[in-house]
């Protein structure tokens, strides 16, 4: 008995299966597109009418009305969860305490948004910087301004100078180092995606590999667990976490920037926001009139010096 | 006996036929072939999103820069897989000998076993990952290795054994009892009748669902990455995260497939073999 062709009825049926996905793919692809498309649009709209608003110079591109937020007349701040101090305090970046819920206040209140009139998002920090829509108006996370960086979101101007900074336990092999070449020696850790591990791997260059993790809390149950000699992230986190996180452990010392005029933190916008000129105009202004400094005094005044690597 | 295959006499005519649709059949199935992958493509290379797909997933610049350093990462992941594999057989053989034992003194072992399977089988990996390499070097043990490797390791063995354990036990009750029965006839011990006439038979008969769990395995010790060390996850992420483009996740996919395709295609050979044996040469 002949059997029926059963290849032509299963190439139809996959090829059937191959262009409904190509489809779906179409689909979704013009789907994202166009709710992009909106975005970019109403950017274009707020230009336009910035434009035209400087043109007959009655309202202010820059005030609360005219900003393009992504909810009218609400500021969408985003920063990661857990919040650390000194940069944030108890995990909630809405009670203004700490330096990084202070400045993000001092900016939403320059643009004209009342403390109320600013909700916080949780954003993981690798994504904030990532390519790709974003669901924030600024993202304010200890994210350093970087060239790669720059390609992929919008940064504002920088609100801090920061330093890198190792951090190893009391009496161990890592707290005895003062050069970049003691340091080569060691295992270091850091988390993956910052700065810090650049400072690891441009820098320092160790024999052994570092230990990269996925968040600065694992790096310090590593060095916590004696599995690393020591880690680095940015000073103000070092000096909380030899305060108050990991008992007997000390700020071994902190490196000389590497890139000329100082590693700067930065608001983190999506690419061509329109909101970018407006929240470098406010940084300009907080930094012109002291304010930003004054908050750097209150919460990051104890920062204490720690001696330079040679 | 001249060979020990044993090729069955077809009558001429028959033979004929089967030879031309034999060919048809591959003409069949190449010309299907050549126009299901001409179509897909085709049609997913005109799309419009696809230029925008194939740099951010595919683009060779990437792929080249990522090539090295994850490759030399994979080492760790051959390291992990190979010195827990050899673990995971011998203490899943253990495990399930000891759940199928009906001797009453292992009773105590017996429940311990039970325990064990649900609990590891029940927990993600990710979690023991965790609760071992970061929660016992934290408890600052005398003589208690600290190395993230080592425990990333023993969390995956304790996971899998539980697997594989239940993957032997039921390759062992699946021996029809005629086996057993016929063992003692002859005079074998209990002992002499797992060693020589019932464990033989069962692994050969567990041998594709064990290949599944080691597969799984392989891929799982990408999981050791959230203990430190840069393995080949790890390594590709860090480019991922430095320059925005995905091309070092397809590159660090392709090179954990490439390492499961020696054992799968190992696989495949000896369970032809032991087919060919047992068929005798009639397929």
């Amino acid at each position: 008995m002949r059997r029926l062709p059963v290849p032509f009825a299963s190439v139809t049926l996959l090829a059937l299966g191959a262009l409904t996905l190509a489809a779906c793919g179409q689909a979704s692809n013009s789907a994202s597109s166009s709710s992009a498309a909106p975005a970019s649009s109403s950017a274009a709209a707020s230009e336009t009418a910035s434009a035209s608003a400087s043109a007959s110079a009655s309202t202010d591109p820059c005030s609360k009305e005219s900003l393009a937020t992504l909810t009218a007349g609400t500021l969408t701040v985003g920063t990661d969860t857990p919040a650390y101090p000194p940069y944030f305090v108890d995990d909630k970046p809405s009670n203004g305490q700490g330096f990084e819920s202070a400045v993000a206040y001092a900016v939403a209140d320059s643009l004209g948004f009342a403390q109320g009139d600013v909700t916080w998002v949780v954003v993981p920090f690798d994504k904030a910087f990532a390519p790709g829509a974003k669901d924030f108006d600024f993202d304010i996370n200890q994210v350093s301004i970087t060239d790669d960086r720059k390609k992929a979101v919008d940064l504002s101007e920088g609100y801090y100078t920061v330093n890198q900074a190792v951090v190893a336990l009391s009496g161990s092999k890592g707290a005895a180092a003062t050069t970049i070449a003691d340091l080569q020696g060691l295992k270091l850790g850091a988390q993956v995606g910052t700065t810090s591990l650049d400072y690891v791997t441009n820098v320092v260059k160790p024999t052994e590999k570092p230990f990269v993790f996925n968040s600065t809390n694992d790096a310090k149950s590593a060095l916590n667990n004696k599995q690393i000699d020591a880690i680095v992230v940015d000073l103000p986190t070092a000096y909380y976490i030899t305060a108050a996180e990991i008992e007997n452990s000390a700020i071994v010392g902190q490196f000389k920037s590497d890139t000329a005029g100082g590693e700067d933190f930065g608001l983190v916008l999506a690419k061509g926001s329109a909101l970018t000129e407006c929240v470098n105009g406010a940084i300009a202004s907080l930094k012109s009139s002291g304010e930003l400094q004054k908050i750097q005094d209150k919460w990051l005044s104890e920062v204490t010096k720690a001696p330079y690597f040679s | 006996m001249s060979s020990d295959v044993v090729v069955p006499y077809v009558d001429p005519e028959r033979r004929l036929r089967r030879q031309r649709r034999g060919r048809r059949n591959s003409l069949v199935a190449s010309a299907s072939t050549i126009l299901f992958f001409g179509v897909a493509t085709a049609v997913i290379t005109s799309t419009a999103g696809w230029p925008v797909v194939q740099e951010a997933f595919f683009s060779p610049e990437y792929f080249a820069l990522a090539w090295p350093s994850v490759l030399e990462a994979l080492l760790i992941n051959v390291k992990i897989f190979v010195a827990a594999e050899v673990f995971i057989l011998i203490l899943g053989m253990l495990l399930a000998l000891t759940r199928l034992s009906k001797a009453p003194a292992l009773m105590p072992l017996r429940i311990v076993g039970t325990v064990y399977t649900d609990v590891f089988r029940g927990t993600p990996t990710l979690l023991v990952v965790l609760l071992l390499g970061f929660g016992v070097p934290a408890l600052n043990l005398q003589g208690v290795p600290t190395d993230p490797l080592v425990w990333g390791t023993v969390a995956l063995v304790l996971s899998y054994t539980a697997y594989v354990a239940e993957v032997f036990r039921s390759g062992i009750a699946s021996i029809h009892p005629s086996q057993r029965a016929a063992a003692r006839s002859l005079g074998l011990t209990g002992l002499q009748t797992n060693r020589y006439v019932v464990l033989p038979q069962a692994v050969r008969r567990v041998i594709p669902p064990l290949l599944n769990d080691f597969v799984s395995l392989q891929k799982d010790t990408a999981l050791v990455s959230v203990l430190g060390p840069i393995e080949a996850l790890r390594a590709a992420q860090i480019i991922v995260y430095g320059k925005f483009n995905y091309t070092p996740y397809i590159v660090a996919a392709l090179l954990f497939i490439a390492l499961t395709i020696p054992l799968a295609r190992f696989t495949d050979w000896l369970t032809a073999r032991q087919e060919r044996e047992r068929s005798m040469g009639t397929r």
